[in-house]
């Protein structure tokens, strides 16, 4: 099979992006009435594109393992659920997520490259990588160098996401822009650019650490930007989201706007995923709230 | 097996234009079977005896039957309206004027969903329309001309501002409610009394207008509502004791207007048609102007006398952004208006779609290449699908002439000079919008252009503050802001 010559471009001209008509349409994406079968299939959808997040210093093995049988058993009483897509943790806790997941299809995500400031040396930062990969990461969330990102060291940003990319072998590898640190939506869309054509299988908007996370704007930059690769390339990138949304009606928000931006070929989780921990309970109260007819309280659904 | 090349790829959309139905709750508005003419503050039945039948252009069910006023009953009218002024408008201070206007823009906003409702069931645009921006834009204009009605002496420094007289005002069938609303408040805000026409296919929200006016206690005659056709107009006109017309509506009437009162003394404001260039250069935020190039056309069905009808875009990236306008032309929605997720609601009316149909027809005969997206549209009711043409010459009649449907037409030019002649070369000069990332080209631009507005890098705002109008044909005299006070005031 001939695969198709990519040409680099220059990241010092990337598309350009108005702030206000970004966000006007972003908005406009709010206004879809999502009703009846459209809403519970996309709450189940969105169920099922959650990476079930753990990111703390005081995270245990007791606690990670707690978090891998929720992502199995969302909530045993609404019978016919989907898994989450992903369980995501540090690279530590990667054999314990591994083992505790067993074969139930969901993957092992680990954040590496010195999550979540990326303020190490270009072989820690793949060290940490092969480390996680070695332990079983079935994916890898890098951060990229911002710094360099902001001092115009394009070249750099995209060398280091090429050689992460070929420590992660086998994993799939997504790509932290932290958008929250970029500021400008320009600037979102050259990072995008940068990280897919050096070899990004997904593009993330933040580690969660940093305010603002994810935003409707900012998410569709990288989705346009995913849409301009494709067309140019042939090749499909993920996007996921992450930090800031916990309730259902965003989800759905975000749902539409990947919808009617990249279509139908990416609404399932290989290309799509929310990087979130308190969503699922939110979705999950809204489905049953659907089938029950009556909103229940926060204490019958588990938090781990 | 081969790779699919490039060009043959193509995003798949079918799931983003199915969504549940959403419709909004018809059980709001209230619609009488029968509505009169709205005369002296009551509602009197017609000297004409006769009536005609409003529809849903979405289900083409009658919804009422209005009465069709004769001369005589325009003659009743303005005996009203004269009167209003000579008895108490005129003399009444600007405060109290103010706080009517305030009423009634408050009262629109606390009925605001049965407003949007049935402006939507008589005129076919969707319910985000009006629900987003008909109702609350008609309502901000009362609020920004109650806030001028009495600080005239600062709108005219050094100038005592006169009333008129009594304004008749001939309103269109696409903005029905907000058309109104552009007309009456800067009238009453000046001291005007006004005998208000809306179009024949829209007359409801004005007659619920005539409601709200009653509710808000305007003394009688101060505001009266007629329904009627092109007679019924065309007797307004005529009426020698009507001091001001004010007009939005067709190229050809506004001709016919002007004939009509040269030599009168009667003074005019006209808002007649367009047909605006969109223009895309290649330094523009691409994704952004395509989303204004998809609302400048079919914003309200393309039922927008600032419609951006023609697009020219830098020949380096019109494929590229041809590409995304048919991407984009995959998730827009067309169906019931009532619906809260469709884009696209129905053409107002039976006439209007065979309008837009014949200049589809002619398109394809000029050889331009026509392109709809893959979506469908009901079988019943007046609807039409979104549709561009590309290969399109500057002297095709579909890029020369007003379709005032949802209808594109897409040309590619090489340089600044280039695009401005021929973004010019057309009898109308209403709007215009410009999409580059470089801030000289927009003033260059700006000034080289013959349209009353020009939008860069957004198009299709409206906002009570800011004045509209036309070059040429498109018209003369504008409405909004404070240049909209003019129109209605002697200066001396």
């Amino acid at each position: 099979m001939a695969e198709k010559t990519i040409v680099i471009p220059s990241f010092s001209l990337p598309a350009r992006i108005d702030q206000v008509g970004i966000e006007e349409r972003a908005a406009r994406f709010t206004k879809r009435s999502i009703k009846n079968e459209t809403k519970l299939n996309g709450l189940l959808l969105t169920l099922n594109m959650i990476d079930l997040t753990t990111l703390e210093g005081k995270d245990t093995v007791g606690k990670v393992k707690q978090l891998c049988y929720k992502a199995v058993h969302l909530h045993d009483e609404y019978p016919g659920l989907p898994t989450v897509a992903a369980v995501c943790v540090y690279p530590s806790m990667v054999a314990t997520a591994k083992k505790a997941l067993g074969d139930s299809g969901v993957n092992v995500a680990s954040v590496a490259t010195a999550f979540p400031s990326g303020q190490a040396p270009r072989n820690v930062k793949i060290s940490d990588v092969k480390y996680a990969v070695q332990q079983g990461a079935d994916e890898i969330d890098m951060v990229i160098s911002r710094g360099k990102f902001l001092e115009g060291e394009y070249n750099y940003v995209f060398d280091e996401i090429a050689a992460v990319k070929e420590a992660c072998g086998e994993a799939r590898l997504k790509v932290i822009l932290e958008t929250g640190e970029l500021v400008t939506y320009d600037k979102v869309r050259r990072a995008s650019d940068i990280a897919m054509y050096a070899g990004a299988d997904f593009i993330k908007t933040s580690t969660g650490k940093i305010s603002p996370a994810a935003t409707m704007p900012v998410t569709l930059v990288m989705l346009e930007a995913i849409r301009d690769f494709y067309y140019k390339t042939g090749k499909m990138i993920g996007m996921k989201p992450a930090g800031g949304i916990s309730k259902s009606k965003l989800a759905l928000h975000y749902l539409v706007m990947l919808n009617e931006t990249l279509g139908e070929e990416w609404m399932n989780n290989h290309w799509f995923r929310f990087g979130a921990s308190s969503l699922a309970n939110d979705v999950l109260m809204q489905l049953m709230k659907a089938r029950t007819g009556v909103y229940q309280g926060k204490d019958y659904f588990s938090i781990d | 097996m081969a790779k699919a090349k490039n060009n043959t790829l193509k995003l798949k959309f079918d799931s983003a234009r199915n969504y549940a139905p959403a419709p909004e709750s018809k059980s709001v508005a209230k619609i009488n079977p029968r509505y009169d003419l709205f005369i002296n503050g009551k509602f009197e039945k017609p000297l004409s005896k006769k009536y005609f039948a409003t529809i849903n252009p979405a289900t083409e069910e009658k919804l009422s039957e209005v009465a069709d006023a004769n001369a005589a009953d325009v003659d009743k009218a303005v005996k009203a309206a004269r009167n209003a002024y000579d008895k108490t408008w005129k003399k009444m201070p600007a405060k109290e004027r103010a706080k009517y206007i305030f009423r009634i823009a408050r009262i629109m906003q606390e009925r605001a969903r049965e407003f949007a409702v049935i402006e939507t069931l008589d005129g076919g645009k969707p319910i985000r329309e009006s629900r987003d921006f008909d109702v609350p834009t008609a309502a901000n204009h009362f609020f920004y001309y109650a806030g001028w009605a009495d600080k005239l002496e600062y709108a005219f420094p050094n100038r005592k501002a006169q009333p008129l007289g009594v304004a008749g005002q001939i309103i269109p069938w696409n903005f029905p409610l907000l058309m109104a609303a552009w007309k009456i408040a800067p009238a009453l805000a000046t001291g005007n009394t006004v005998v208000l026409k809306p179009a024949e296919t829209t007359p409801l929200t004005a007659l619920k207008l005539a409601e709200i006016i009653q509710e808000a206690d305007l003394p009688p005659g101060v505001v009266n509502i007629i329904t009627g056709a092109g007679a019924t107009g065309a007797a307004m006109v005529n009426h020698p004791d009507i001091n001001k017309i004010a007009f939005t509506g067709s190229t050809n009437v506004g001709k016919i207007i002007q004939k009509a009162i040269a030599g009168t003394g009667k003074r005019a404001t006209l808002e007649l048609g367009g047909k605006a260039a969109n223009i895309i250069f290649d330094d523009a935020p691409l994704d952004q102007a395509v989303e204004g190039v998809i609302n400048g056309i079919f914003f309200n069905q393309g039922h927008v006398c600032c419609a951006g009808s023609r697009l020219y875009v830098q020949e380096s990236v019109a494929k590229e952004v041809i590409r995304k306008i048919k991407d984009r032309l995959e998730t827009l929605i067309v169906g019931d208006p009532l619906d809260k997720n469709t884009d696209i609601g129905a053409i107002n009316s039976k006439e209007q779609l065979n309008i837009i149909n014949r200049y589809l027809k002619i398109g394809v005969a000029e050889g331009a290449e026509m392109y709809q997206g893959s979506g469908s549209i009901p079988s019943k009711g007046f609807f039409c699908k979104p549709t561009i043409f590309t290969n399109v010459a500057q002297s095709n009649r579909i890029a020369q002439e007003e379709i005032f449907g949802p209808v594109l037409t897409i040309q590619t030019f090489r340089t600044d000079d280039e695009v401005i002649e021929k973004a010019n070369n057309t009898p109308y000069g209403l709007s215009a919008g410009v999409w580059t990332d470089k801030g000289s080209k927009i003033f260059n631009l700006t000034t080289k252009l013959r349209a009353g507005v020009i939008w860069a890098n957004t198009y299709n705002q409206f906002d009570p503050t800011s004045p509209f109008g036309g070059y040429k044909e498109s018209g003369y005299g504008r409405e909004g802001g404070l240049h909209g006070l003019y129109p209605y005031v002697r200066l001396v």
